[in-house]
């Protein structure tokens, strides 16, 4: 079958549709888990099929999509979805964080800062943070709605307990303008900071758990703590040995089998750019040569 | 900053005196369609006492104490609690009682401890459930209570799993005492022990109720239990309530057929 | 103090055929604060019935059993609950404690259950175990274990640690040696002394002399039995 055969980025009008109305009532409840008759989609569950339908319901021919994985533009998974929408929506797409209207993300926020226009999908594997303590639905949809979330300090507890600090350090939990407890699905804490207060839209899918929410530009978001152990957003202690970023998140490499490693920023538009204007860090190639 | 609505509410209702019951049942009720779990129960609780329901298997006392303690929808009948009907209270407001006032000790240690979480975090949690924030202050509190249910400090970062039933349940008690609650439903909380672990528990929960003057309604079969600590007594039979009073009244001096034979069915040691 | 207006009592054995059999029958008795009466009668007379009635362990068919201004035979269960923590004392023949609880805990627990401090609880039980003789090796350990004599003077104890303003003895010389039986009857003598209304049954005729003002024959009590 040829692409052409194929409604203007997969979904039919109709999904599309139920898709939106999910997202809109998700930006409406800021943090609020939204069920939706999630769709199979031509890739495994795990895959990014509720990232993808989100995308699928946002797109329109004018948009600029970038696809990232862990922060990479390279990586199968952000190669395999980005070709699945320029073959079925035909829209552009880019590397370049600035010039993308809508950016799908497996487990990371761009480290340049994001506008307002622009939408952020998260894919996201499990959308219920209760769900470590509470593995009745039934229950935990119950203590999102009476706003009972005694539970989601007690597994705070437990890291503190057993490793003498929060030893969480992705899908770390937050508070949604003082209301919902959500998932940030799994972002490095390091990220966390960047979900409040931002300028674009961020929505969230979960294709095999069947649920949307989001969250409007400018929401307030607060990661969970206690008063003697506040959130502290962590990386690794290095500068990026590509481009000397000191303040960006890092991804570490391991370069040979003689315990040889290297750390380089995980968001490759970012180490990119920097690059390009000049920038360099300890084990540049251009000053190995 | 936003959040943390989970306060104690701040204005409380007067406090139920010696004078005036804190838990009042009137005609309470449940059937399961022709079949009657409970029906016409009525009594007062006052503040301090400890409450026994007796009976055998089947005599709807479970079913009581479920309806009393919100976990099932009774048919008929209201349950005022500090002269509110809790029947027709709000949810999260029945919520907010089931973790702040009330407290709930289960047969079964197991239904009443998050058994992945460990003895700290089980006690820790109604505290942070009603919005503490300190892991200082939660883990300090912990620690005294475990200590007051006989649970070595040390313990306190094991998991329920690794306890004996005896301690579990010690451990299920502080979990459940720990934010001084007013009114304390028991299901036969000495069910599953050995005597002389029973024997320990019977004191240390003596000794709590008299310490923090608690309600207690406490289920069990045991006539022996019910001795020890329960001041009255309600005997069940058939959803009814046969008979009650004073607890050596009803076990020395029984009215009652059915409590004259449930009492003479008792194996003398 | 105690005052008793034409009671009566019948036990209904459902389990025996509903046998309906009468025990007591216009009760009448009066005692005053600082009196000791003791009840007399031969075994099964009803003496025993008569106590228990009075401490509410027995329910009343009919009529008026006022101790303190409080009608035992109407009153609800925390009425009497009060009664006994506050007013009305026991000293029963047997010992029944919950097992593990250290003896001077059990001695104490009356004044604890009146909110008194563990402190001041704890001396006053140790002053009472002393002068029974209870060794204090003991003190810390369960009178579940100990002999028939050690327990009936630990539930003496028990049953002085507070000052009642009335008291019932049930038998509180029996089972006891010379040394004992004296410090048992001081302490009646000191309750009286006190005020104490106090009811007994003494089979040890000696002792029912020395601290009884009166007598009470039960018998006088007993229904005519239908034949």
């Amino acid at each position: 079958m040829s692409e052409a055969a194929y409604n203007f980025a997969y979904l039919d009008e109709a999904t599309k549709r139920m898709i939106r109305r999910a997202l809109l009532k998700g930006l409406a409840i800021p943090g609020y888990q939204v069920p939706f008759a999630s769709r199979e989609m031509p890739m495994p569950y795990g895959w990014g099929t509720g990232g993808v339908q989100v995308t699928a319901a946002c797109l329109t021919p004018e948009d600029c999509l970038k696809v990232i994985d862990q922060g990479a533009d390279d990586t199968t998974n952000a190669v395999s979805i980005r070709k699945f929408f320029e073959r079925t929506a035909g829209v552009a797409t880019t590397e370049h964080t600035a010039e993308a209207s809508v950016i799908q993300t497996r487990h990371r926020i761009p480290e340049q800062a994001l506008t307002e226009g622009q939408i952020l999908v998260y894919q996201v594997p499990i959308p219920e943070p209760l769900r470590f303590l509470e593995p009745r639905e039934s229950e935990t949809r119950r203590m999102h709605a009476l706003e009972e979330y005694g539970l989601m300090h007690v597994k705070l507890y437990e890291d503190i307990a057993r490793h003498g600090a929060i030893a969480t350090s992705y899908a770390y939990p937050v508070k949604v303008e003082g209301r919902y407890v959500m998932d940030p699905s799994p972002i490095p804490k390091f990220d966390n900071p960047k979900l409040g207060g931002n300028a674009a839209i961020q929505l969230f899918g979960a294709g095999r758990e069947q649920r949307i929410y989001a969250l409007p530009p400018y929401t307030q978001v607060v990661s969970l703590d206690f008063e003697d152990h506040p959130f502290e957003p962590s990386k690794a202690d290095h500068d990026c040995d590509l481009c000397g970023a000191a303040q960006s998140y890092l991804d570490e490499v391991i370069t040979d089998d003689r315990g040889g490693r290297m750390f380089i920023c995980s968001d490759t538009d970012f180490c990119a750019s920097r690059r390009a204007d000049g920038l360099r860090g300890r084990l540049s190639p251009e000053e190995a040569a | 900053m936003m959040g943390s609505h989970m306060t104690f509410p701040a204005e409380t209702p007067p406090l139920a005196t010696p004078e005036t019951p804190l838990l009042r049942v009137e005609g309470l009720g449940k059937f399961y369609g022709a079949r009657i779990g409970c029906a016409d129960v009525c009594f007062d609780l006052f503040p301090g006492e400890v409450l026994g329901i007796v009976g055998e298997s089947g005599s709807g006392k479970s079913t009581l104490l479920s309806c009393l303690a919100g976990f099932l929808e009774a048919d008929a009948g209201r349950v005022l609690y500090r002269g509110r009907d809790i029947r027709a209270m709000a949810e999260p407001e029945r919520r907010m009682l089931s973790r702040t006032e009330w407290a709930f000790v289960h047969q079964n240690p197991r239904d009443g401890l998050r058994m992945g979480v460990s003895a700290g975090g089980n006690v820790g949690e109604r505290l942070m459930a009603v919005g503490a924030r300190n892991y200082g202050s939660i883990r300090d509190t912990a620690t005294d209570w475990l200590g007051r249910v006989e649970i070595a400090p040390e313990r306190i970062d094991d998991r329920p799993r690794q306890f004996s039933g005896g301690m579990q349940q010690r451990l299920q008690i502080a979990r459940n005492l720990v934010t001084g609650p007013r009114l304390v439903f028991m299901d036969e909380p000495t069910g599953g022990l050995d005597v002389s672990v029973q024997a320990r528990l019977l004191d240390l929960l003596r000794g709590l109720v008299r310490d923090m003057g608690l309600s207690v309604i406490i289920v069990t079969h045991d006539l022996a239990v019910a001795r020890l600590l329960a001041d009255r007594l309600m005997v069940m039979k058939d959803g009814h309530v046969i008979e009650q009073g004073l607890t050596d009244q009803v076990l020395d001096d029984p009215q009652a057929a059915y409590t004259q034979l449930l009492v003479s069915s008792v194996l003398q040691v | 103090m105690i005052d008793i207006e034409n009671l009566s009592k019948s036990f209904t054995l459902h389990n025996q055929g509903g046998a309906v059999i009468p025990v007591m029958a216009g009760a009448q008795m009066h005692v005053a604060r600082g009196e000791c009466v003791a009840l007399t009668g031969a075994s099964g007379a009803g003496k025993s019935t008569l106590m228990r009635m009075i401490y509410g362990n027995y329910l009343a068919a009919s009529g008026v059993i006022r101790v303190g201004g409080l009608d035992v035979v109407r009153a609800a269960p925390r009425e009497i609950i009060a009664l006994r923590r506050e007013t009305l004392g026991y000293v029963s023949q047997f010992l029944r404690v919950v097992p593990r609880v250290p003896t001077r805990t059990v001695v104490a627990e009356p004044l604890l259950a009146l909110g008194r401090p563990q402190a001041e609880a704890f001396a006053r039980a140790e002053d009472l175990l002393r002068r029974l003789n209870i060794p204090e090796r003991l003190w810390s350990l369960s009178p579940t274990t100990f002999s028939g004599g050690e327990q009936q003077r630990v539930n003496i104890a028990r049953g002085f640690a507070h000052d009642y303003p009335a008291l019932l003895l049930d038998e509180p010389t029996a089972s006891l040696d010379a040394a004992n039986r004296a410090v048992v009857l001081d302490l009646i003598a000191d309750a009286k002394a006190r005020g104490a209304a106090i009811v007994g049954i003494f089979h040890d005729e000696a002792a029912r002399a020395l601290v009884c003002d009166r007598e009470i024959d039960v018998t006088g009590f007993t229904p005519a039995r239908v034949a």
